[in-house]
């Protein structure tokens, strides 16, 4: 479908002067001190000198921001309900296309639709692969903050091996999650999404850049975007950002993208952290440091370096074509 | 009459679910969100089929669930959209938590109910299982009693919906109507296209000041939106009559909030959507033998028309009230506890019958028709007065 030809054109964005002043999300909501997710929306909102439509599924960043009479939405925002977001979008979308058509509608703005973890990776996800599959021009954002924080820090789909939660919690019989984190970008590429991304609160350039290029897709465009959660995660809210880098650096959340089936990865990370000084800052791992679970520390260390050999051999065997 | 005869009509053979996929092609419809479930899908491939062909100018949304297909609808009409859906049964069931969005965001929303029974036992033939179930979700609730009334229905519910900011769900009965070919005569396109016009502006994602849609409301606000909504939907009568009256000058059709066969009879029979054409029949017939027996067949259910259905009393002794559907537990059927409710209300007293019959598919002739009316007339004190009749 066509689109607005402004937002084919895309910058990547080399400084903090580049970006759109514009402040889109207005101070004063109720989301918590240090929280990540309203980090994330901030670089997303700020990369786009057009204004965007948001829809946001239920979760953190939707009651924080939006409890009646209050908006702190300086865009054009909906929610409707937890596992839609991609459909409501797919709606907004294909409605923009048919007043255009009619000519009642002079340009077409940006669609986002804006969900965590949970409404993307388990509730939502067969909304998300339906949208994917028909082709929508939108890009979709999953803040990831690894586990339903809104209702209290129980795991999902996204919880990461080993991290405790209050429906993962740690004990003679369980080591915290059992089970791995589902690779969401592998679901997502295999539909032939035309540009996928990860990205960081922590490499803002990298986030922005990424949404910058997402949006100028004449097409679906997904960004898994890493979004640490100070009260679920358990660390001080001055640590987010820290956090947030730690995963990068220690290649426990790799940050690439794939276009038109090309991975690349924006980060590289030669020499990694010890997986330690990511896991030393945050609650929900402590018992992984302790020497009677020596044995699910290095399960979880082997499945970062799983994870980052098969993305780096998947952008090396391309890097050679 | 003379705006009817400029008018013009031609005369069709079609089947319910195609009359319906007619009136969304006519009705300049922006967005189409749908899911296939039977005995829907005719309405969907038709309109797929003016979409390939160009007859369709709205965008065709093939959505991956009924879920979605509302979702879809409600994304459409917060971007300002006329957005339309069909669906039945399990369909209707999956979307039942967004019923309650379209609804609460005060949206208008059209959308074809093909009912159908509801799983377990699975069964893909008609009663009123499944929009009981969404009842009371919001939606303004017609019913058709024949393919040219769903037509009609769906062409008005477009100006029902956008004039009172609510949706408007239009029902059918699965395979009587939706499978059953009829004659109907369809208005030209340019008739459809001048009565339904394009939709009013109204506030939207699509505005130059950004705006906030779904807010999250608290224990201070919630029960104010809730009360809003609801005194719109009972206010909602006037206008559907408005639209109707229109509508009639157009076409010469007036279905009306209920129709009345037998007016003042002794024995009504209360009666939702197309086997309310066998009861009248059959009364027409008892009628002519001298016997006192009537039909009341609503044409709306919410808002219920609660003054048209009390001003048909007058003279009635017994209603007979036949639900296609069950409340499991309660005590009567969905449309006898309402007609009861509205009968203590207004401190009127009647006896009332309700039957439960016609589910899955179970068949309602003129002779179960004659046995029940003869029942209505003779039972005494000691009567049944709640019972399911499956024929003999």
């Amino acid at each position: 479908m066509e689109g607005n030809s402004k937002l084919s054109q895309f910058q990547p964005v080399k400084s903090i002067f580049e970006i759109n002043r514009e402040e889109r999300m207005a101070p004063g909501h109720r989301a918590c001190a240090g929280c990540g997710p309203m980090i994330a929306v901030r670089q997303i909102l700020q990369s786009l000198d057009v204004k965007p439509v948001v829809i946001s599924a239920t979760g953190c960043v939707e009651v924080t921001t939006s409890t009646y009479p209050d908006s702190a939405w300086l865009v054009p925002w909906a929610h409707v309900a937890f596992e839609n977001s991609a459909a409501v979008a797919s709606g907004v979308e294909a409605a923009m296309h048919a007043l255009k058509v009619r000519g009642e509608l002079k340009e077409e703005r940006p669609v986002i639709a804006l969900a965590g973890d949970g409404g993307t990776f388990d509730i939502g996800l067969q909304a998300l692969s339906g949208a994917l599959e028909r082709g929508h021009r939108m890009l979709y954002v999953c803040y990831d903050n690894e586990a339903y924080m809104n209702t209290g820090i129980q795991r999902s789909s996204a919880t990461p091996f080993g991290a405790w939660t209050t429906t993962s919690p740690v004990g003679k019989e369980w080591p915290g999650k059992a089970e791995i984190k589902k690779d969401i970008m592998g679901i997502v590429v295999a539909h032939g999404t035309p540009y996928a991304a990860t990205a960081s609160i922590s490499h803002w350039k990298d986030l922005m850049t990424k949404v910058r290029k997402a949006v100028s897709q004449n097409g679906p465009t997904f960004l898994h975007v890493y979004a640490p959660c100070n009260r679920g995660w358990r660390f001080e809210p001055k640590d987010t950002v820290e956090v947030a880098k730690r995963a990068v650096e220690t290649r426990f959340f790799p940050l690439y993208e794939v276009e038109n089936g090309r991975y690349r990865i924006t980060v590289p990370v030669a020499k990694p952290r010890p997986l330690e000084d990511f896991l030393s800052l945050q609650g929900r791992f402590s018992h992984l440091l302790k020497p009677e679970n020596s044995e699910t520390l290095k399960e979880l260390k082997s499945i970062v370096e799983e994870r980052w050999s098969k993305i780096n051999a998947a952008a090396s065997v391309q890097a050679q074509v | 009459m003379a705006q009817f005869e400029s008018v013009q009509t031609r005369k069709s053979l079609l089947t319910g679910d195609e009359a319906v996929a007619h009136a969304v092609r006519q009705s300049n419809v922006d967005l189409v969100a749908a899911y296939p479930i039977t005995p829907q899908t005719i309405i969907v491939e038709r309109i797929a089929d003016f979409a390939a062909s160009g007859a369709f100018t709205g965008q065709f949304v093939p959505v991956e669930s009924e879920h979605s297909a509302m979702s879809a609808c409600i994304g459409g009409a917060l971007a300002g959209a006329r957005a339309f859906t069909a669906t039945a049964s399990q369909g209707l069931a999956l979307m039942h938590e967004m019923l309650y969005a379209a609804s609460g965001l005060r949206l208008p929303i059209s959308m074809a109910i093909a009912n159908r029974a509801l799983n377990s036992p699975l069964n893909i033939h008609n009663d009123h299982t499944d929009v009981m179930g969404s009842i009371d979700s919001g939606w303004i609730q017609l019913f058709a009693e024949n393919a040219e009334e769903a037509y009609d229905r769906v062409i008005q519910s477009f100006r029902i919906a956008e004039a009172v900011n609510l949706p408007v769900a239009v029902n059918l009965d699965g395979f009587t109507l939706t499978h059953s070919t009829e004659p109907v005569e369809m208005l030209s396109d340019e008739a459809v296209r001048g009565f339904v016009g394009r939709p009013p502006k109204r506030d939207s994602l699509m505005d130059e000041a950004p705006k906030s849609f779904g807010l999250m409301s608290l224990p201070d606000s919630y029960q104010f939106f809730k009360e809003d909504q609801s005194r719109a939907t009972t206010g909602s009568g006037v206008t559907i009559s408005q639209v109707e009256g229109e509508y009639v000058k157009l076409s010469g059709r007036d279905h009306g909030a209920l129709k009345i066969f037998g007016s003042g009879s002794k024995v009504m029979m209360v009666m939702l959507g197309s086997y309310a054409g066998t009861a009248r029949t059959t009364a027409r017939q008892m009628k002519n033998g001298g016997e006192q027996v009537g039909v009341i067949s609503l044409g709306w259910l919410r808002p219920f028309p609660e003054r048209q259905f009390l001003d048909a009393l007058e003279g009635v002794e017994t209603l007979m009230i036949m639900d296609r559907s069950v409340s499991y537990g309660a005590p009567a059927g969905p449309l006898a506890s309402d007609v009861m409710s509205l009968l203590y209300r207004y401190g009127i007293k009647r006896k009332v019958i309700a039957v439960t019959y016609g589910l899955g598919g179970r068949g309602f002739l003129e002779e179960d028709a004659m046995r029940l009316f003869r029942y209505a007339e003779k039972s005494g004190p000691s009567f049944e007065s709640f019972f399911f009749y499956g024929g003999e």
